[in-house]
């Protein structure tokens, strides 16, 4: 069996050109193996052969991605390969971003297979983690000698056509036929939890931020609240058109001319519950009638002039952590002090 | 303010106030208007404690 052609992709650091000083450097091209590319070479001589290295400085392809990525892929094309390689990245984030971006320009372009390696944080394994089988790795280039190996064990796989294991899910779904039914398999994890065996989850939950408790509000007569919800709180017609599951967006809405919901001015836009109650009165899902009383009575020092709301039904942790964010962001900047967050 | 506890125990919320029912966290339809305004006003005194409260850790402000 001929041995699989490999080209490598690496940085100007990696290469050997320099580090931040040289990272304006254009694409160049180089036969054989340069770096470490060396060691990944070793560990596949049997099977594979790096016939060439592709190396961009890591600033000149952020600043000159359309052009550098045509000189690359053509780069990347003269070697004829049939299995890609890039990085690994470990959390540099431009080189990061780079090899992502090859490996997208490579999977679209070529159609042949990609291998990567980042760090979990690495901000190129989320935005282009679809686009290659991306191992794991630590935060810098002294965990290389573990890098190396997943990478060639990943690498092996794809050549020898086999199942892939040991990369970072790339979201895709992809079918198959199990031999138990669903109820059969779901049954037979509990009773392997409840004994205290290990079991295999078919639906991972994804991982979510921990944020250190804020500081006490001293004072709630000074101070200013605010209102936001995941419960689909809108005004009466949607207007902003917040869909009733997985929500794209959050609307903010004035607050300055309700003092009471009822069905003739809000609704709730989420598909999730049963909106009868809400409908009839939102005051149910967002306390306006009562905050706006204990306004008046100077039981809370101010309230912000907007809610914000969307809709918490199926929607993904990165929509949601994305709105957050934004959220916050405005919430900071008018100096709210404390915010009431209401879900259904 | 949350009816299903686990869930924002999961996502990481600092100060839970449990509610009373996913439809209408903060209101009872079968109580007549007064008691449930009552009922939702008590609801968000609790919430304005416990953000009044200092927490190290994620809490769960149950009825007193």
């Amino acid at each position: 069996m001929s041995k699989t052609r490999i080209v490598h992709y690496i940085n100007q650091f990696y290469a050997g050109i320099g580090g931040e000083d040289k990272a304006d450097v254009p694409p160049e091209k180089r036969d054989g193996i340069v770096g470490p590319g060396m060691a990944l070479s070793k560990a596949l001589e049997d099977v594979a052969e790096i016939v060439g290295t592709v190396i961009c400085g890591d600033s000149y392809f952020s600043e000159n991605e359309e052009s550098a990525s045509k000189v690359i892929l053509d780069m990347i094309k003269s070697y004829d390969p049939e299995l890609v390689v890039v990085g690994p990245a470990f959390n540099a984030g431009r080189y990061g971003v780079a090899a992502g971006g090859v490996a997208k320009l490579v999977t679209e372009n070529l159609e042949l297979p990609v291998v990567g390696g980042m760090y979990i944080e690495n901000p190129g394994l989320e935005m282009y983690k679809k686009y290659g089988y991306f191992v794991e790795t630590g935060n810098s280039a002294a965990t290389m000698k573990k890098a190396i190996p997943d990478m060639v064990a990943v690498i092996k796989q794809v050549i020898a056509g086999e199942e892939v294991t040991g990369y970072v899910p790339k979201g895709i779904r992809v079918n198959f036929f199990a031999e138990e039914r669903g109820s059969k398999r779901a049954v037979d994890m509990l009773l392997k939890k409840i004994k205290g065996e290990e079991f295999q989850t078919e639906y991972p939950m994804p991982v979510f931020d921990r944020v250190d408790p804020q500081p006490a509000i001293k004072d709630m007569k000074k101070a200013k609240i605010a209102l936001v919800s995941s419960g689909g709180p809108v005004p009466k017609g949607n207007p902003d058109h917040i869909e009733s599951s997985s929500a794209s967006k959050f609307g903010k809405y004035s607050l300055k001319d309700i003092d009471n919901f009822d069905s003739s001015n809000g609704e709730t836009a989420h598909g999730g519950y049963d909106p009868v109650y809400a409908n009839e009165d939102l005051d149910r899902v967002l306390p306006v009638d009562v905050i706006k009383e204990m306004l008046k009575a100077g039981e809370i020092g101010s309230l912000h002039d907007y809610w914000y709301a969307t809709v918490g039904n199926g929607t993904s942790v990165a929509n949601a952590k994305k709105f957050g964010k934004a959220i916050a962001e405005e919430l900071k900047a008018d100096g709210v002090d404390g915010v009431i967050l209401t879900s259904t | 303010m949350c009816t299903v506890v686990p869930i924002s125990l999961t996502v990481g919320a600092n100060r839970i106030v449990p509610t009373v029912a996913i439809p209408y966290p903060l209101g009872n339809p079968a109580l007549d208007p007064a008691d449930e305004k009552e009922l939702r006003r008590k609801l968000v005194e609790k919430a304005l404690k416990a953000l009044q409260t200092e927490v190290t850790e994620q809490t769960v402000f149950k009825d007193e």
